[in-house]
C-alpha cells in the first residue's frame, strides 16, 4: 500500500530532491519546505517508489496537502 | 546626537530600537512591507514608511527603496537591527555613501568577518584560539583523508554552501568520513548546486558561548561578559543565559581578552559578538557577529546597560554612559524565545493572535513584535516575543521564568511557551551543565 507524504504546515516548497519513478530508501530526504525562514526536509519514511509527486519548487503548500506517494 | 534614524527592520528588534530612540528624543522612522502594516513597530513609530510587498527582496532587503525612505524623512542615521541587510557590507557602503550615519562597524570590517576562512585567519594572527580545519573547500575525499590527518578526529564535514544546519554530518574514523564524505556531497550538490565540502575539527559536548564587545569612538574595545547559547534546535539558539554557567572565572578573563584582541586586531567599531565553542576547559573561536544580536538583553540585564543607546552613542562618536574600568555584571539573566512553532518538533505555524498576554513583574521583561489580533505570516522568522528574567542569583532567574512562562499567554498561532516549561524543568538545563545537544536528548528533533 502507498504511503502518503502530506505537508504538515504551511510553507512554500523550496527544493524537490525526487522525481516520480525514483527509489528512495527510509531517510531520504524528498523534498525541503521553507516557512518562516526555517528550512524543512521532508524525509521517506520508508523505502520505495516515488509516485504521485505532486509539488514543484516554488509552490505553496497548505497543511495536508499531499506531496507524494511512497509504493 | 542624531535628530531622525530609520530602523532598516521589523518585528520586535525595530520596536526595540525605536523604543530607545524615543528615549534619547530621537525621532525614529520605521520602514515596513504591507504584510507588517499593523504591527507594534510601525504603528508606535514617528513616521512610517512602506517599502513593498510582503517578500524581504521587495521590502526589508531593498537596498533603494530603504535609501529613498532615509532621503524623504530626513533621516542622518540607519540602524540596520540584526538579519537581513545587518551584515550586509553593501548596504553598509550605500548608507555612508548617501551621506548617512551607519550605526555599526565599517563595511570593510563586515566583509572581512563575513568570509570564514580570512576571518579565521586574521583571529589567529591576533592570538585568538581557532579550530583546526581545511583553508579552502575540498572537492574529492581523498584530500578529505589527508586534510584530516591533520585536523584528526572526530570531524564535522559541511557543505560550504550549506546553511541552516543542513548538509552537516560527523565523522569519527575513516570509514565513516569516505560513507559521510559522499552523501553529504551529493546532497549539497542536489540542494545547494555546490558540492564543496570543508571539514573542521568537531568538539562533542560543547558549549556555545559568545563574547559581547562594543568597540567605542574613542578606539578601545571593551568586553562585556558572555553569554551560553548552547540550547539549541536545528542549530538555532532558543533559549540564552549570562553569565554562562559553564564558564569559570579563568576561563571567562581568557575568552574577553581574547574577544577584545579580536576587535582591536580589525578596528572594530560598534556593537558585535565574538561566538566562540567551549570544551573541557578550553575554547575556540567560531565567527564573528558585526551586529547587535537577538540575545543582547542578557547582557543589558546583567550589566544595567542600553546597548541601543551605547550603539548610538559610538555612532554619533560620544562618549558611553558607563565607565568600562569599572563596570560589572550582577546577577544573572535568562532569554527565551518565543517562537510561533510548536514545543515538540518546532515546526513553523503562522496564524492571527486571538489572545496575547505578557507577564509582568520585578526582573521580567518582554521584546515584543506582536500583540492581540496582529497575524503572524509565515513570511518572516517565527519569533514573536523574547522574554528576558533577571534575578541575583541562577536559581532565582529560573524560578523567576517559570512563572513569566505560566502567566504568558498566546493564542492562534502556535507557541514554543510549553518547550520552556519543560526546559525550565530539566535536570540537565537546571544544573547548568548542559551543551549543545540538550534538546537533542530531551526529545528527538524535528525531521520532516
Amino acid at each position: 500500500m502507498a504511503e502518503k507524504i502530506v505537508a504538515e504546515l504551511v510553507a512554500n516548497v523550496w527544493k524537490v530532491l525526487v522525481a516520480d519513478g525514483d527509489t528512495v530508501s527510509e531517510g531520504d530526504t524528498l523534498v525541503i519546505l521553507e516557512s518562516m525562514k526555517m528550512e524543512i526536509p521532508v524525509h521517506a519514511e520508508a523505502s520505495g517508489t516515488v509516485s504521485a509527486l505532486s509539488v514543484t519548487e516554488g509552490s505553496t503548500l497548505e497543511e495536508g496537502d499531499l506531496i507524494c506517494e511512497i509504493s | 546626537m542624531f535628530e531622525t534614524v530609520l530602523v532598516a527592520n521589523r518585528g520586535e528588534i525595530a520596536r526595540r530600537i525605536l523604543r530607545t530612540a524615543r528615549s534619547l528624543g530621537i525621532r525614529g522612522v520605521a520602514v515596513h512591507s504591507d504584510a507588517d502594516a499593523t504591527l507594534p513597530f510601525v504603528t508606535e513609530a514617528d513616521t512610517a514608511v512602506l517599502l513593498g510587498g510582503a517578500s524581504p527582496a521587495e521590502s526589508y532587503r531593498n537596498i533603494d527603496r530603504i535609501l529613498a525612505a532615509a532621503k524623504d524623512t530626513g533621516a542622518q542615521a540607519v540602524h540596520p537591527g540584526y538579519g537581513f541587510l545587518s551584515e550586509n557590507a553593501e548596504f553598509a557602503r550605500a548608507v555612508q555613501d548617501a551621506g548617512l550615519i551607519w550605526i555599526g562597524p565599517d563595511p570593510e570590517v563586515i566583509d572581512l568577518m563575513g568570509d570564514k576562512i580570512n576571518a579565521r585567519n586574521r583571529m589567529a594572527q591576533a592570538g585568538v584560539p581557532v579550530g583546526a580545519g581545511t583553508p579552502d573547500p575540498v572537492h574529492e575525499v581523498t584530500a578529505a583523508v589527508d586534510a584530516v590527518a591533520h585536523i584528526g578526529y572526530p570531524v564535522m564535514i559541511k557543505a560550504a554552501a550549506g546553511g541552516g544546519g543542513m548538509g552537516m554530518a560527523v565523522a569519527r574514523d575513516e570509514g565513516e568520513l569516505r560513507k559521510q564524505f559522499e552523501a553529504i556531497r551529493g546532497f549539497a550538490e542536489r540542494t545547494f548546486g555546490d558540492p564543496s565540502i570543508l571539514l573542521e575539527r568537531f568538539f562533542s559536548n560543547a558549549r556555545h558561548v559568545e563574547v559581547q564587545i562594543l568597540g567605542l569612538a574613542d578606539g578601545r574595545v571593551v568586553a562585556l561578559g558572555e553569554r551560553d547559547c548552547s540550547v539549541q534546535r536545528r542549530n538555532q539558539k532558543v533559549a540564552e543565559e549570562s553569565p554562562s554557567p559553564g564558564v569559570d572565572e579563568a576561563l571567562r578573563r581568557r575568552m574577553l581578552d581574547a574577544a577584545v584582541r579580536a576587535g582591536e586586531a580589525v578596528g572594530y567599531r560598534g556593537a558585535g559578538t565574538v561566538e566562540c565553542l567551549v570544551s573541557g576547559g578550553d575554547f575556540v573561536f567560531l565567527e564573528m557577529n558585526t551586529r547587535l544580536q537577538v540575545e543582547h538583553p542578557v547582557t543589558e540585564a546583567v550589566f544595567g546597560i542600553d546597548l541601543v543607546e551605547e550603539q548610538f552613542r559610538i555612532a554619533a562618536g560620544e562618549p558611553v554612559t558607563f565607565d568600562p574600568e569599572t563596570l560589572t555584571p550582577q546577577g544573572h539573566a535568562l532569554e527565551l524565545r518565543i517562537n510561533a512553532e510548536d514545543s515538540k518538533r518546532f515546526l513553523p505555524g503562522p496564524g492571527t493572535i486571538a489572545q496575547w498576554r505578557e507577564p509582568v513583574g520585578d526582573g521580567i521583561r518582554v521584546d515584543a513584535g506582536y500583540t492581540q489580533d496582529n497575524k503572524v505570516t509565515p513570511f518572516y522568522d517565527s519569533l514573536m516575543a523574547k522574554l528576558i528574567v533577571h534575578a541575583p542569583s541562577r536559581e532565582e532567574a529560573l524560578a523567576r521564568a517559570r512563572e513569566a512562562v505560566r502567566d504568558f499567554a498566546i493564542q492562534g498561532p502556535k507557541s514554543n511557551l510549553e518547550f520552556f516549561t519543560e526546559l525550565l524543568d530539566d535536570a540537565e538545563f537546571t544544573s547548568g551543565t548542559y551543551d549543545t545537544g540538550l534538546i537533542a536528548r530531551m526529545r528527538r528533533p524535528a525531521t520532516r
